[in-house]
Order: C-alpha cells, then structure tokens, then sequence
C-alpha cells in the first residue's frame, strides 16, 4: 500500500448522463485495487457506488462522489445538487421509486437503490433538504472481520 | 464447472460480443430490471435479459457477471456492443424465448454438478 495515511479524490457526476453510467464506480473500483483494499470490500463499495451513481444519473442536476481511503476505513461521501427527498424512511422503503417510467422502461427506478447501498455498507447515512439535495455517507470499516 | 463458452456451444447460442469465454458460470439469474440484478446477482452469474441498451453492460461488469445472454431474438444496441468490446464483456443472443433456454440451462448445469 502506497505510504500514507489517508488517501482522498473527487469524482463529478452529470444527471441524465446514462451513456457514462457506472465509470464513477469504476474508476472508483481501480483507485481502491490501487491502494490495497480487500477484495470483497472492493466489490462492495464499487457496487454501492454504482447506485448511488444512478440516483444522481436519474433524479439530480449534477453531483459529486468523495473518497477517502485510511487504515481504517473507506468513505464515500455522495452529494447531488437534486430533488431532495421529503420522506427518507419512505425512500429507504424496498419498491418505493419516484423515478419517471422512461428510466423504469431501462429497468432502473425499481426503488431498489438506496436499500442496496444500505446493505453493501458498514455503516450508512442519509441526509436530504427538499429543493437542495442529497447526501449519502457510505462507510466500509476495514478493522472489521468478515463474517 | 461450466464455461461461457462451453454453455455457447451447448444451448447453441451466437457470440455477438465475444470476452473471455472461459469464464466459469456458477448460475444464472433471469431479470430486465437492472435495480433487481444490482441487489441480487451473484458474481460469474449467467445473465439472461431481454434489456438491450448499455447499461447492461455497467451492471454486468460492477456486478462481476460472466456474459449476458438476451433472448428471444434481441440484439444488442449498437452503443450496448461498443461498450461491451471496450470492457470485454461477452454478449450472447438467441431467438428462443427465456423458458426454453433456462430450462436447458438448468439441465446442463444440474448434469454437470
């Protein structure tokens, strides 16, 4: 692993941008290889990455995607100039989607996305103002033994 | 365990994109919504869609999935191919409907076990 002790970057994401979905994620992905992350950890983030990628792809203006790296933990850090979510409990709800039909017609919008990011992480939070935007903070703790 | 391209063969299935064809499958998971392929495909899964547009391949290659297989005679969009070459993902198409490849599907891997 290169010799810091943090490692940070930004990634900048355009909302209705559907033909780059999933670079963030995957430059993401090579940055964590890069700096010696777990395999399994590696997998984990690119794939939360990637949802989170697509909620800033369908529902937001724009948005930026953060990464640190330490010997403790990788955070991503997601925060999108978008709608805002009135009702987060509701959001985080499996099946529930405002994303417009064309988006469903793709096969995304199925109201699945923030739960996945939820389940591939450690540790998630969620903040939103209606009219302003969202953040997600998305922690893998790497002191944790797999199960 | 089965290969991409040993399945190929035996469903008798056309190559459009073809990536590392010896790629082990150790399933397959059927679904055109990609939010459901996100949360529950598992890695070097066989993925059987009838979506043709390019983020199959984004989710294909985030979700570690070994080739896609669209059927009943769909073919790839033109962006979804160039994609595919660029991240050497495998695309496979067939005119059958998904029951009888699945169906077939599940009795050459079952024999293989």
């Amino acid at each position: 692993m290169p010799g810091t002790d943090s490692h940070e970057g930004n990634f900048y994401l355009m909302g209705g941008d559907f033909s780059n979905a999933g670079s963030v994620s995957s430059e993401l992905k090579s940055t964590l290889i890069k700096f010696g992350i777990e395999q399994s950890i590696v997998r984990r983030a690119a794939i939360a990455a990637f949802e989170a990628e697509m909620n800033i792809i369908i529902h937001a203006v724009a948005g930026t995607l953060h990464y640190q790296i330490t010997d403790e933990s990788v955070m991503i850090t997601v925060t999108d100039m978008g709608p805002g979510i009135a009702n987060i409990p509701l959001a985080m709800q499996a099946g529930y989607s405002t994303a417009p039909d064309w988006v469903r017609e793709m096969g995304w919008g199925a109201g699945m996305g923030l739960p996945n990011i939820s389940k591939q992480s450690d540790i998630f939070n969620i903040d939103s103002v209606v009219g302003e935007g969202t953040t997600l903070e998305i922690i893998f703790d790497l002191k944790k033994k797999e199960m | 365990m089965l290969t991409v391209g040993a399945i190929a063969e035996k469903l008798g299935l056309n190559i459009v994109v073809k990536g590392d064809i010896s790629q082990i499958v150790s399933g397959c998971y059927i679904s055109d919504l990609l939010s459901d392929v996100m949360a529950h495909s598992n890695e070097h899964n066989l993925w059987i869609t009838l979506q043709t547009h390019p983020n199959t391949v984004a989710v294909a290659v985030v979700k570690g999935i070994s080739a896609l297989l669209l059927t009943n005679g769909r073919n790839p969009e033109p962006g979804t191919i160039r994609k595919a070459e660029a991240e050497k993902v495998t695309i496979m198409v067939s005119p059958e409907p998904t029951f009888e490849l699945a169906g077939r599907l599940y009795q050459i891997m079952k024999s293989e076990e």
